[in-house]
């Protein structure tokens, strides 16, 4: 059986359905994170599966891009954790709920 | 010399003038008013003078010289002017309404009385008011009020007459409310709004009802054709207003019970002396009162088309002079005691206009204008003299102290009553005489027996005021002083013209010329008035003198009661104690009213209106169930924030899924 593109883009769209899953449902903050980072690994894989099936550098330019970014995402949010954890002993999502109406 | 000054101005621009100056006057006053009191500074009585005063004067030297015009250029002719429209106000699908002025005979005289007294009243008020705090504000109201009164004797529609109608009642009731800190002398506004809106209701019927027949007939087709309310059109077409002429005629009478105080609607005016005494005396003597008797004689044509309306305004004139001159008769207020003379004065108007004398009513309007605001400028010079005190008990002669109001006061008095040769001798035998000679034998003598009660009741209040000895303490005696200048002229000049004033119509059977009535029979013709008039000159000098006599006997019996002989008239009262009680609180009228329409509309409105309709349906399903509503949505909407980020997660997924739904499909 051949490896198609088609292969890889569906296996970045499980990944990335997993992500949302896991922020959606998920109450563990670190784990709701964890699930961010696995749907921008998942957009990673459609750059570069692109990029190698038309043959031109500029996906595999974006995914340095987004690994930057999603390192510098990586600091401030668990930065912003910390400071989450600090003031409510928690890092349960559903525990806070300032924002209610 | 007109000539020359025409060549500059048209005689129709001038005559807008008219009406604008004191519409200017009442503006720059007003607003120089509320700015000095924004600014804490006391207004300048002599700039609020200057322009207070000097408009309306010169509004009536420009009214004088129309009124030479008129006569000088029309040499045989009516001398009518109608300025056409200055603009379309109204224009809809089958009605128009513009804005033009009328001067014909009627209009002339009328606008010669409310610029002429009204600049004498103006004067007088400068001394009169000259110590007020509202001193820019009152002259200001003075000045408004010249303005309606000047559109409504001068529009040439009855829409502008209604508006100047509304405007000097909006002006009376600033007026008589003018020191509005007293709670009685602003209920005394309030009630006289109040009780003339019962009777515009009428007047707005009236036109109503002018305006569904005219419309409802094709009238040919003219630049005029949708010009329902103007005069001109009315009369011209006043054939199709025949069969509903009756109902027209009393509803617009309701209008004139209400503006004139008449029976039923007189009730406003005696409290309507609430107001600065300068006020009753343009307001609610001279000039606003009569838009009643104006209004019908302008309305002539329409009138005689009705013999039923002609009767009952001739009988509640009649009645009401009667009724409100037996009330005068006990009075002790001074003013009040000029209230209700005006009123029965209005009543003799309005029987001259039912019987078909309108040139009669126009003549005793002049007249009174003259005599009543005389005599209620005195009344204010004793008032002002007195510190504020109007009860004429606590007066007495005071002729030593202030000879001018006294003697002026006496004229007055002696015109009301009709003395030879006073203006209301002419005017109100004038009025007797129509009333005899048209065959209504019960209404003369109506009229008759109230010119008695009418001299009795003057002289009563010369008498008590002017003669005998002072009732007051030494004190006060010693303080009492005649009035400026500025109110002794205007004293004066109101005395010359209660003395000739009448003399403009003195009538063919005493040799006179009769002028006054040739000079309105353009305006009302010569049907009613001088039909076989020549036989009847015996007849007519043989009534004038037996009324001469009848007014001057009571006259002469109430000024020698009331100076010399004061208990006599308390040992009557303690006689006829129940006619009395019944006389000093004005037949109950008052509390009557009081009793079945006030109380009546106050239960119905605390219990009902407010109670149930305002409480309960317009609070608690209109306001607060407006405000349930939104608490309901509010409870909808904020179940859905939650606070959770992870749900706003979730409606985000759901919207991109649904959005990526329709883009694939």
């Amino acid at each position: 059986m051949m490896i198609t593109l088609t292969h890889y883009l569906i296996l970045a769209a499980v990944l990335f359905c997993i992500g949302v899953f896991g922020v959606v449902v998920r109450r563990n903050i670190l784990i709701i994170f964890m699930s961010i980072e696995l749907m921008l690994s998942a957009v990673n894989l459609v750059f570069l599966s692109f990029s190698r099936y038309l043959g031109t550098q500029d996906g595999h330019v974006w995914v340095f891009m987004v690994l930057t970014v999603a390192a510098a995402e990586a600091a401030v949010g668990l930065g912003i954790i910390v400071a989450l954890f600090r003031n409510k002993q928690t890092i349960y999502v559903d525990e806070v709920k300032e924002l209610k109406g | 010399m007109l000539r020359t000054l025409y060549q500059y101005i048209a005689p129709q621009t001038l005559a807008w003038l008219i009406v604008a100056l004191p519409l200017a006057g009442a503006t720059i006053n007003g607003f120089y008013s509320l700015v000095a009191s924004r600014f804490h500074k006391h207004a300048s009585h002599s700039f609020t003078s200057l322009i207070g005063c000097g408009l309306p004067v010169l509004s009536f030297v420009i009214s004088l010289l129309i009124f030479v015009t008129l006569i000088g250029f029309s040499a045989g002719q009516d001398p009518t002017m109608i300025t056409g429209p200055l603009f379309q106000w109204v224009v809809t699908g089958n009605l128009t309404i513009d804005l033009g002025l009328k001067f014909d005979q009627l209009s002339l005289v009328m606008v010669l009385i409310v610029t002429g007294v009204g600049s004498l009243i103006h004067i007088y008020s400068m001394g009169y008011m000259g110590h007020d705090e509202g001193y820019a504000r009152y002259f200001s109201y003075l000045n408004l009020f010249l303005f309606f009164m000047l559109l409504l004797v001068l529009g040439d529609s009855l829409v502008l007459l209604f508006v100047g109608w509304e405007g000097v009642g909006l002006c009376s009731y600033l007026l008589i409310g003018f020191w509005f800190e007293d709670p009685t002398k602003a209920a005394a506004g309030k009630k006289a709004f109040i009780v003339n809106r019962i009777g515009d209701a009428g007047f707005l019927l009236g036109m109503f009802f002018i305006y569904a027949t005219l419309s409802s007939h094709n009238l040919p087709p003219t630049e005029h054709q949708y010009n329902f309310f103007n005069f001109e059109v009315i009369k011209h077409h006043s054939a199709y207003l025949m069969p509903v002429a009756t109902p027209i005629c009393l509803l617009l009478f309701l209008g004139a019970c209400g503006k004139s105080a008449q029976i039923p609607l007189y009730v406003w005016l005696p409290d309507a002396m609430a107001g600065p005494t300068p006020v009753s005396a343009l307001i609610h003597a001279a000039t606003m009162v009569t838009a009643g008797i104006y209004m019908i004689a302008r309305l002539n044509f329409l009138y005689v088309l009705s013999p039923t309306a002609m009767q009952v305004v001739a009988w509640i004139g009649a009645i009401t002079a009667i009724f409100a001159a037996t009330i005068g008769l006990t009075q002790t207020d001074i003013k009040k005691v000029l209230a209700y003379s005006t009123i029965s004065q209005l009543g003799y108007m309005f029987l001259a206009l039912g019987v078909g004398a309108f040139s009669a009513a126009i003549f005793h309007l002049m007249t009174h204008a003259f005599f009543k605001a005389l005599l209620f400028l005195g009344a204010g010079s004793v008032i002002h003299a007195m510190g504020g005190e109007q009860d004429i008990r606590n007066f007495g002669g005071l002729k030593e102290k202030m000879p001018i109001t006294a003697w002026t006061f006496v004229i007055g008095a002696a015109a009301i009553s009709g003395i030879f040769p006073f203006a209301g001798f002419f005017s109100k035998d004038a009025i007797l005489w129509h009333t005899f000679h048209g065959g209504h034998i019960s209404l003369w003598l109506i009229g008759f027996v109230g010119a008695g009660l009418t001299a009795f009741y003057m002289f009563r209040l010369v008498g008590m005021t002017f003669f005998g000895q002072p009732q007051m303490g030494r004190g006060e005696w010693q303080k009492v002083h005649e009035s400026p200048p500025s109110m002794g002229f205007v004293l004066l000049f109101l005395g010359v013209l209660s003395v000739i004033g009448g003399w403009v119509g003195i009538p063919e059977a005493f040799g006179g010329g009769d002028h006054f009535h040739h000079w309105l029979s353009g305006v009302f013709g010569k049907m009613v008035v001088h039909e076989g008039m020549e036989e009847g000159h015996a007849a007519e000098i043989i009534l004038t003198v037996v009324s001469l006599l009848w007014s001057l006997h009571f006259a002469i019996l109430a000024s020698v009661i009331y100076a010399q002989r004061r208990e006599w008239p308390t040992k009557m009262a303690e006689k006829f104690q129940f006619l009395y009680k019944l006389i000093f609180n004005k037949y109950w009228i008052d509390e009557l009213y009081d009793f079945i329409i006030v109380r009546p509309l106050v239960t119905l409105s605390e219990k009902v209106f407010w109670g149930v309709i305002d409480a309960k349906v317009i609070d608690q399903y209109g306001v607060h169930g407006a405000g349930r509503l939104m608490i309901f949505w509010n409870r909808c909407v904020t179940a859905v924030q939650t606070g959770v980020v992870q749900q706003y997660l979730l409606f985000f997924v759901i919207g991109v899924v649904l959005i990526l739904w329709g883009f694939v499909f």
